[in-house]
Parts: C-alpha cells; sequence; structure tokens
C-alpha cells in the first residue's frame, strides 16, 4: 500500500539505511564507505528525473569515500564517518558551484566552505552533490528553481507529479528516495519542516544561533536556520550534533554548549507537560490533519504526558509579520547580487542598466515580488507602518511562547495544513501559496527549535507530520517527544517499505 | 494601502529591477495581494511594545584589531565577468 | 562684531548657515567588519577579505579597537556615550559598495550630543556643537581614468572603520568651519583615534551649506561633498555662498542637492550621479546584534583620555604665563605640543621669559624654516633638545638674539647643538667691557662730525654707533655693554 514511487529492490537495500544503522554497518565492515557511496550514486542516476540535485559531485564523493574507507581501516572513524549527504545548494561549498537555485548566481564557484558543511565533511561525511530548492529558499514547494521542479518520490492514486515541498525540497526528494542517507536544509519560515512532512522525513530546525549562518547564501537573516532533513529521530540528533556549535564568524551564533542529543532519545515523555495551542486550530482545517493531531495527543498521553491547552494568541498575525520581514531583509541581502563580482551579467550601456537587466533576468519571478515588497515595506513613509509594526507583532509572537513556557515543556502542533499537492495544482495567488506556512513560521520569528515528524497519512495516502516546538536551546526535549511519536506511529519501517 | 503603478515602477528602479511594460500590471497586482495580506497587522494593538529585530541576541562579540585575512586577489576576482589590472570592471560611472 | 558673520549681498547682508560632517577615519589594523588591513596604497584588492567584497554568504563581526576609539573621541568632544547602540543597513546600489548597503548606525549611534570650542583670529571663541558621532563603514574606489568607457573598482577602502561626526548646524563663516576641522583634527590626533591627514583621504568633509536673511528661517542647503582639505573647504564654503546668494537676489531658488567641490576651478557643480532623491531604507543590520557597553568600561577609557588641546592650552597659559595666541598654535597639532614640552624639559631656566623666548623660536624661526623645506617636525633636523640649548645660550648671554639667527641656521645644516658651533666658529658673546670700550673709542674718534651731531641734539645717530661697534666686532659685542658704553662716552 506504500506510495513511495522509488522502489527499494533488494540488492540495493544499502540507499535505505537509516544514518545510524549505516554508520555501524560501516564500523563492522559489512560494507565500505566507497560501495555504499556507489549505491546513493546509482540510485541517484536512476531517479535523475525527480530532479532533486542542481549538481551531482560524483568524482568528489567516491574520493572522499576513500578517505574514509582509509580511516575506517585504521579504526579512526570519526562520527559521521563514511556517510553520504545531500547538500542543499544554499551552502557554499568550496571549489564547488553554489547557486542557491538561482540563474544569477549560475556558475558561482565559492572559494571557501560554510561552516555547516564544514563541519559536517570534518565529521567525516561524503557530499553526493548539491540540492535542489526554491530559488534563494523563497518557496513551500519547490517551484522557484531556475533549474526546475523537484518531483516527490511519493505517488497520489491519480499518478499525478507531486510536490516534495520547499525550500528544501531536493533534500527531502533526496533522503526520501533512497538518493542520500540524509541531507542538510534551511529553514526561514518552514522550508525544513515542511518538505520533510510532505516527504515522510524528520526535519529539525535547531534554535535561531544554534547553527553558524557564515558561508551559507542568506534569505532573511534574523529568521535563517540550518537544520538536518533524516529519516529518523536519532539521526537527525546526530546530524545537529556535528552542525551546531559557537562560530565567531557569525555574530549571531550562540555561546552555548552543544550537548549530545542522542543522549535525551529514550527518556521518554513521562511527566512532560504538552502545550496545544488553540490557535493552531485553523478553520477549515481538513479532517485528515485534525485527526492525525488527535492522534500525537493520544500518543503522547499513553506514554504518561499531560495535555495542556494553551494560548498563543498572535498565531494568526505571524504570517503577515514574516511577509513583512523576511522580504524586507531579502532585498537588502540580495542587493550584492549585481552583475559585477560574480555570477550573471547581462550588459548595459550605463551601470544602473547592467544592474536592472541583470537582477531582471537573473532573478525569478517569485523572487522579484519579495524583493519589491522588502523593498516597498522599508521605503521612506511606510517604514513605520509595515516594518515597524512587524517587528513589534514579532514581540508579541515571541512573548506568547515565553509564557506558554512557563506552563508547558513542549508545544504538539500539526507540521502543515494539509498534506502535499500536485505540481499542475499550484494556487496562482502567491497568498494561498504563502498560507503552506502558516503554522511553521511562529517558530522562526520566536527563534524556537522546531521538529516535524512523519506520523501518518492523509486520505490521499500521502504522508503528513506532526510538529513540535520547545524552549530556545532545548533541542533535547524535541527529540525526547519526537521519538515517543516516531515509535507510536511506526511510520520509520513504513518508510523502508518492504525492505526489512 | 494598495500601489499605483507608478509606484511600482518607482520601488523597481530602487532595487534595480528592469519591469517591462507588460509585466508592471500583473506585479501591481500581486503587490497589492501581499500588501492586502500584510494589512492584517493593523488589526494587532502594538501600543507601548517595543520593536526586536532579532530574537535569542548574543551581546555583540568584538573580534582582536589584527590583520587576519585579504591578500587573496585571485579568490576575489576568480568569479568576476569582468576583470583588468586586478579590479572589477563596471560601465563608466559619472560622478 | 557680527558683521563678521555676513555675506554682503546686492540686498543687505546675509547670514551662512553650516553644517559639517566630518569622516574621520579610525586608526586601526584591520577593517571594522572583517580581518582584511587597512594600510593605505596597497595594490588593488589586495586588502580585500570575502567580508569586504560581500561573497554570498559572508558575515561582519566588529573590530574592538573602532568601538574604543569611537568612545575615546566621543569623551574627547565632550559628548554623552551611549551604551545602547544600533547597525544599520543604509541601502544603496554604487559601484564601490559591493553588498548594496553600508552598515552604519542611523537612530542609535554609539555617541550622542557634544560639542567643541573653537578660536577665531579676533581672539574670541565660539562653541559649536555636536550631534552624533556614529561608526560605519568606508566605501571603494572607483577609477575612472584607465579606460574610456570603464570605471575600474578597487575595494581595499571598503569597509575600513570611519566616524562620522555630525555638527549642528552652528557654523557662521569659512573661518569658522577651518576652525572646527582643525579643533577636530588636533583633538582625534591628540587622541590617536584618527591621523587627520586630509591628502589621503582619512579625513574627509561633506559640507551643508545655507544661507538666509539674518532672523528668517533656514534657507534650502546645498551638500558639498568629499572637500578634502581646509583650505578647499573655506574656498567650497566662500563660493557657495556667493551662489547661492547670487542665485536668491536674481530671484531664483537654491536646489536641495548634493555637489562636487571642484578644486582646479574653486567652484563647486551638481553631482550627476546623485540626481534622484535616495531612499536609503535603513533597518536594523540583522547580522548584528546589539551593542552594548559596559559603563565600567567606558570609565576605563576615559582614565586613559590624553590631556586634551583645550587643557594643555590653558596649563601652557598658566604655567609658563605664553600668550594665548602662542599656546592655540602649540597645541593645535599634538607633535607640536610634544616637541615644545620636550624643549621646555630641557631648557636649563624653565621661567616664563625662556619659555616665551622659546616658543617664538619654534613657531617663528623653526617653523618657517620646516616650511621652506617642506619638512615636519618628524623629519626636522633640530631636536626639542637643541633648541632648548640654543635658547639656554640666549637666556645665558652666550650670544645674542642676532648671532642666534645665525646658529640656528648652522644647527639646521648641520644638526649639531648650539653650544659646540658657537665654540667651533668662535661666536661667543664679548662682554669684556675694556675690550669693548677700545672699540667704541675707536669708532668714536674716526667720526668726530657724528659725534658733533648727536650731541646737538640728532638722537637717532645712536643707533648708527652701535651699528658700527657691532660690525666691528662682528656682532659678538654684548649689546647691552655697547650700549651702556656709549651712553657713558657720548653724555
Amino acid at each position: 500500500m506504500t506510495n513511495l514511487a522509488v522502489k527499494p529492490s533488494l540488492k540495493n537495500d544499502l540507499i535505505h539505511l537509516t544514518l545510524a544503522e549505516a554508520r555501524r554497518g560501516l564500523e563492522k565492515k559489512n560494507f565500505s564507505a566507497v560501495e555504499l557511496t556507489k549505491a546513493y550514486l546509482d540510485s541517484m542516476e536512476e531517479h535523475r528525473h525527480l530532479n532533486a540535485y542542481i549538481l551531482e559531485t560524483p568524482e568528489q564523493a567516491l574520493e572522499g569515500a576513500k578517505e574514509c574507507d582509509a580511516r575506517l581501516a585504521k579504526g579512526e572513524g570519526r562520527s559521521l564517518e563514511g556517510i553520504p549527504l545531500a547538500m542543499k545548494d544554499l551552502f557554499c561549498t568550496k571549489g564547488i558551484q553554489t547557486t542557491a537555485a538561482s540563474h544569477i548566481l549560475e556558475g558561482f564557484i565559492p572559494p571557501y566552505e560554510s561552516t555547516v558543511s564544514d563541519n559536517l565533511t570534518k565529521a567525516g561525511t561524503i557530499t553526493l552533490g548539491k540540492t535542489n530548492m526554491d530559488e534563494f529558499a523563497m518557496g513551500s514547494a519547490n517551484i522557484t528553481s531556475y533549474f526546475g521542479n523537484v518531483i516527490s518520490p511519493w505517488k497520489r492514486a491519480d499518478g499525478k507529479d507531486l510536490t516534495p515541498g520547499g525550500s528544501s525540497g531536493g533534500t527531502a526528494a533526496a533522503v526520501a528516495g533512497g538518493l542520500a542517507v540524509a541531507g542538510t536544509g534551511t529553514d526561514t519560515g518552514g522550508s525544513i519542516r515542511q518538505p520533510a512532512a510532505f516527504s515522510g522525513l524528520v526535519g529539525l530546525k535547531p534554535t535561531y544561533g544554534r547553527c553558524s549562518r557564515w558561508g551559507t547564501v542568506a534569505f532573511a537573516s534574523s529568521l535563517d536556520q540550518a537544520g538536518p532533513i533524516t529519516r529518523d529521530v536519532r539521526d537527525s540528533a546526530l546530524m545537529l550534533k556535528v552542525m551546531a556549535g559557537h562560530d565567531s564568524k557569525d555574530a549571531t551564533s550562540a555561546h552555548v554548549e552543544v550537548p549530545d542529543f542522542a543522549k535525551a532519545l529514550e527518556l521518554g515523555v513521562k511527566g512532560l507537560k504538552v502545550g496545544i495551542p488553540k490557535e493552531y486550530h485553523l478553520e477549515g482545517m481538513p479532517e485528515d490533519i485534525l485527526n492525525l493531531w488527535d492522534q500525537g495527543k493520544k500518543w503522547l498521553t499513553d506514554a504518561g504526558a499531560e495535555l495542556v491547552d494553551i494560548s498563543l494568541p498572535h498565531t494568526k498575525y505571524s504570517l503577515p509579520t514574516y511577509y513583512v520581514l523576511a522580504p524586507a531583509e531579502a532585498s537588502s541581502n540580495l542587493a550584492r547580487y549585481d552583475g559585477v563580482r560574480y555570477g550573471l551579467r547581462v550588459p548595459g550601456r550605463t551601470l544602473d542598466e547592467l544592474y536592472e537587466n541583470t537582477r531582471s533576468e537573473g532573478f525569478g519571478e517569485e523572487v522579484q515580488r519579495r524583493i519589491l515588497i522588502g523593498t516597498y515595506v522599508l521605503s521612506a513613509g511606510y517604514y513605520d507602518a509595515y516594518y515597524l509594526k512587524a517587528q513589534k507583532v514579532r514581540r508579541l509572537v515571541t512573548q506568547d511562547f515565553e509564557l506558554a513556557y512557563q506552563k508547558v515543556d513542549v508545544i504538539l502542533t500539526p507540521t502543515t495544513p494539509s498534506a502535499a499537492f500536485a505540481l499542475d495544482e499550484k494556487p496562482t495567488d502567491p497568498v494561498v501559496m504563502y498560507l503552506n506556512d502558516v503554522l511553521t513560521v511562529p517558530a522562526n520569528l520566536a527563534g524556537l527549535p522546531a521538529i516535524s515528524v512523519p506520523a501518518g497519512f492523509s486520505k490521499d495516502n500521502l504522508p503528513l507530520g506532526l510538529q513540535l516546538i520547545g524552549p530556545a536551546f532545548d533541542e533535547n526535549v524535541l527529540f525526547r517527544t519526537a521519538r515517543v511519536l516516531e515509535d507510536a506511529a511506526q511510520f520509520k519501517s513504513f518508510l523502508r517499505g518492504h525492505v526489512s | 494601502m494598495s500601489l499605483d503603478q507608478d509606484t511600482v515602477k518607482q520601488i523597481a528602479h530602487l532595487a534595480r529591477i528592469k519591469l517591462s511594460e507588460d509585466r508592471i500590471k500583473p506585479m501591481q497586482e500581486d503587490l497589492n495581494r501581499i500588501l492586502h495580506f500584510i494589512d492584517q497587522l493593523n488589526e494587532v494593538e502594538t501600543g507601548s511594545t517595543e520593536a526586536i529585530a532579532g530574537v535569542n541576541t548574543p551581546a555583540m562579540p568584538m573580534r582582536d584589531d589584527r590583520v587576519t585575512d585579504g591578500d587573496k586577489v585571485q579568490d576575489i576576482l576568480q568569479n568576476a565577468p569582468e576583470v583588468a589590472c586586478n579590479m572589477f570592471v563596471v560601465p563608466k560611472v559619472v560622478e | 562684531m557680527t558683521n563678521h558673520y555676513f555675506y554682503e549681498g546686492t540686498t543687505g547682508p546675509w547670514e551662512l548657515v553650516i553644517g559639517l560632517e566630518v569622516h574621520a577615519q579610525v586608526i586601526s589594523q584591520s577593517k571594522l567588519f572583517s580581518g582584511a588591513a587597512t594600510a593605505f596604497g596597497a595594490e588593488p584588492n589586495t586588502q580585500v577579505s570575502f567580508v569586504d567584497a560581500a561573497m554570498p554568504g559572508m558575515l561582519p563581526v566588529i573590530n574592538k579597537i573602532c568601538v574604543e576609539e569611537a568612545v575615546r573621541t566621543g569623551l574627547g568632544i565632550n559628548a554623552e556615550i551611549n551604551l545602547v547602540s544600533i547597525f544599520d543597513r543604509k541601502n544603496y546600489f554604487y559601484a564601490d559598495l559591493p553588498s548594496g548597503y553600508q552598515i552604519s548606525q542611523n537612530d542609535r549611534p554609539i555617541v550622542g550630543k557634544g560639542h567643541l570650542d573653537i578660536e577665531l583670529e579676533d581672539g574670541t571663541t565660539r562653541r559649536i556643537c555636536i550631534t552624533r558621532l556614529h561608526l560605519e563603514q568606508d566605501a571603494g574606489k572607483s577609477i575612472h581614468d584607465q579606460h574610456p568607457e570603464k570605471s575600474y573598482i578597487d575595494l581595499n577602502r571598503c569597509g575600513v572603520a570611519l566616524m562620522e561626526i555630525v555638527s549642528e548646524p552652528d557654523i557662521r563663516s569659512s573661518e569658522e568651519a577651518a576652525a572646527y576641522v582643525r579643533k577636530l583634527r588636533s583633538i582625534v590626533r591628540c587622541l590617536g583615534t584618527c591621523d587627520g591627514n586630509m591628502d589621503q583621504g582619512s579625513m574627509r568633509v561633506d559640507v551643508n551649506v545655507s544661507v538666509r536673511k539674518p532672523g528668517s528661517s533656514l534657507g534650502t542647503r546645498a551638500e558639498i561633498k568629499n572637500v578634502n582639505s581646509i583650505k578647499f573647504l573655506a574656498q567650497a564654503i566662500d563660493y557657495e555662498a556667493e551662489r547661492q546668494v547670487a542665485l536668491l537676489e536674481d530671484g531664483g531658488e537654491v536646489l536641495q542637492e548634493t555637489r562636487l567641490f571642484d578644486s582646479a576651478k574653486g567652484t563647486t557643480r551638481p553631482m550627476r550621479s546623485k540626481e534622484h532623491a535616495h531612499d536609503y531604507r535603513y533597518f536594523p543590520d540583522p547580522d548584528l546584534p546589539p551593542l552594548v557597553l559596559d559603563a565600567a568600561w567606558v570609565e576605563g577609557i576615559r582614565k586613559t583620555m590624553p590631556e586634551l588641546p583645550d587643557a594643555k592650552k590653558a596649563r601652557l597659559m598658566k604655567d609658563y604665563e605664553l600668550p594665548a595666541y602662542d599656546a592655540s598654535i602649540i597645541v593645535a597639532e599634538t607633535e607640536t605640543a610634544a616637541y615644545f614640552e620636550a624643549a621646555v624639559k630641557a631648557l636649563k631656566s624653565r621661567d616664563s621669559k625662556a619659555v616665551k623666548l622659546l616658543a617664538n623660536w619654534l613657531i617663528g624661526d623653526l617653523f618657517g624654516a620646516l616650511n621652506r623645506e617642506d619638512k615636519t617636525l618628524d623629519t626636522c633636523p633640530i631636536s626639542e633638545i637643541h633648541l632648548a640649548g640654543l635658547v639656554d645660550q640666549i637666556v645665558e648671554g652666550v650670544i645674542s638674539g642676532k648671532i642666534a639667527k645665525d646658529v640656528f641656521v648652522r644647527m639646521w645644516e648641520t644638526g649639531k647643538d648650539a653650544a659646540s658651533l658657537i665654540e667651533e666658529h668662535g661666536l661667543k658673546q664679548v662682554s669684556d667691557e675694556g675690550a669693548i670700550l677700545s672699540i667704541v673709542d675707536k669708532i668714536l674718534d674716526e667720526n668726530p662730525k657724528m659725534v658733533e651731531e648727536y650731541k646737538s641734539g640728532k638722537d637717532k645717530l645712536f643707533g648708527f654707533f652701535v651699528g658700527q661697534v657691532m660690525k666691528a666686532t662682528e656682532g659678538k659685542a654684548s649689546p647691552e655693554v655697547v650700549n651702556k658704553l656709549l651712553k657713558e662716552k657720548l653724555g
């Protein structure tokens, strides 16, 4: 009854191992890093129509795998030694094209490595390639990429191509489709959690400040956070441990200890107070979503948690706040793409013409829309009415959470208001598209950690996720709660289909 | 609030994005839909609430005054579309 | 005296209203938000980091010394230090601004209201209020003369720390504007926060000029950008005042615009690239948390503040009874003050007469010689100790003031001290009355006619006899002894 279109074959069950399983297999020498990497490279070739990768880097991957095997042979394997990963094309990778899925950065070869990708490489991971995404991470369906849509490995009964979600849609499709063990994403308004939910994966947006933003192409600096997309909760904890950490090159990076998150996994939820915010019960929310939410509540109470009704009164205003602040920051962050120092240049007679031609041709429609909105809300005469107002509402949203965490340990909500939609059903009204992020955006505004756990299926048999939101820098409460949901949902074994 | 076409052109110029004539009207409509959505914020009583620019912000970290970077002109120029005399080249700028 | 501040038009007097924005480059090894070097004159783009070139994903981290120097400068201009300040992005597209925004401080600068006092030629002092001082990044450099249709961009300067010091529109004349900038420069140099080199661009001035009929409200102002010398500053203001008055008296109106000063012609012209009114869309830089300073840290800086020019001037006037004019000149440049104080220390006698004499030699002969030979105190062949030695010789009566001029020239040429040169060339003053008396007698004998005329009332001839005696002794005779003996002999 699985809807996962990528049918795992028995000869190639390597591509359906979790990160932890793969790591154990490598350690026990059941298979080599080169074998594991080759399995993924084959799978990538086989499923290229999903368009999950903008750039595949097989040579570097195999080269890296050999080095991993050498280390493993000497018993010097590092924590993620030999694990083939999908890297969102928003992370600058030294010597490897980085585009943010934009024409304007096509051909850009960074002479530096982002802190997050560097942390992963230094822990022994192998990068299989740079994954597709919404252009500059602006989108929720992976349909704004200059390099084409990503197609979800999941199929609905009608056989239509579905969105994997966005903006980290390439990574989600890769991890779900067996094109990477795990992968990196970034989440500004839901760009990790929503594609994870649509693709039956675990997606974690860490606390703002947990992972360095240095070397990651910026969208909205006060909201952007890198995080992992993985096949299960344990993998998420293992990835975050490596990705996170203070970075003196990022002034917003937090000076906090990075705990061994995996230790929290089996703590259970006994006595934990779980907040259920009434405002997340949206008008017209589909029944399958509501049922899933109820199911989640039951799983947690069955495991000994206590439910507490809470109110986050400014939830409704989170999305409009986000659509002021994120475009405002983006309009400024994207001013550097001007055709002078890197990327696309479309000539003009004057410098202004060069700028205008380059940016008009280099940026896609959605990016241009957001730059224009952002420019407008910051412009003279509108700053107070829009930008300043939104900053104030952001404080109110943040305060809502602060009050809630005086009463509860963690908050449970659905991740998305619906399941994945077909690519040809994409809404023409940009605002309707924006509503996809309505349940995920508040955690970005408040800088809180949030995780999406695959927990069930829609009426169309597509994956749905439950979201847990924790207090700042308490990812541990997310992991222990998510593990309980994951166990109860038995989703993991389901995702792996008939391999096991 | 809603935008007229002149304002759309003005913003596009501020943002240095060329909008051909046929794109102005659809862009105006899209932007107005978004603005209309954003206008919900007017319902929120923000009174004496102080604005915040960010969250979880640490104290401003400060570096020591040492030269730790630079001297990599090739890395700086390698991606540039046009270079001469180790400098970036643009159409003549008139001051 | 108020006339001084008015510009006389054909329709009566006009008042000038001037406000200055001084951009002072902070003395630091590395840039405000990156670790690239700040040295002047490096090869193009060699002092550029990925942050300065605004590569994707790059982030700013602030340089502590720049914060410290902004605070120190703020204290030096008697200003409030804001313990919480915010960095904002000022958004605009320009060839030498890679990120499309300049990191600056808009609403909440690091330093608030302050003031400084300026001395004018007529001896009066005026207080000029300062609105604020904030930290910001410098832009890169566009080079226009390498290619007929292209500009070349060098980002070496891009990101260098600047302090922008904004005055209130309190300034009323080009003289005041010049005095303000000189004063500010002497303060930052004394503090060591900016080298004040206007020719290298480490201090640049934007001038806002408007004119109005006395007592009426402010006129429309024009902004003149990047004036890079004090001479040009005065020229630019005078030209602009004349232009605006002529325009207004002709029934025209002044446009609010940005103008450039053309130093070759001494005129200003509208800046073409700034035709469109800017909308900078300032907003807090989300890459930088608020800058929160510890009050105790600020007090620590206050405790290590050097003596500032005003205090130094007051001390020199009090301790040595130096006239205000001399004291102002000495304290105007840190190097001058340091030279002077070292020389005073080396004097054998530090009474007010000796110190005044030293001041005269410094301000007069030494500055004259430095100017003539295009040297500075750093490259001056006469050390502080040697100049003090020369003054000692005069005070002790070893040489006359006149011989001292000769000794000074020899010191300049040889770098030797006064005493050895006097010895070497036998320039010692003759005070032996017997020796001088025989010369006096000889001169009087040789000029009987003159003696007669003098005695019959032609007093002026006294100087002639002094001159003849000095000539005969090659200037070495003590003028006091010569005077005394001549008076005795001539009755």
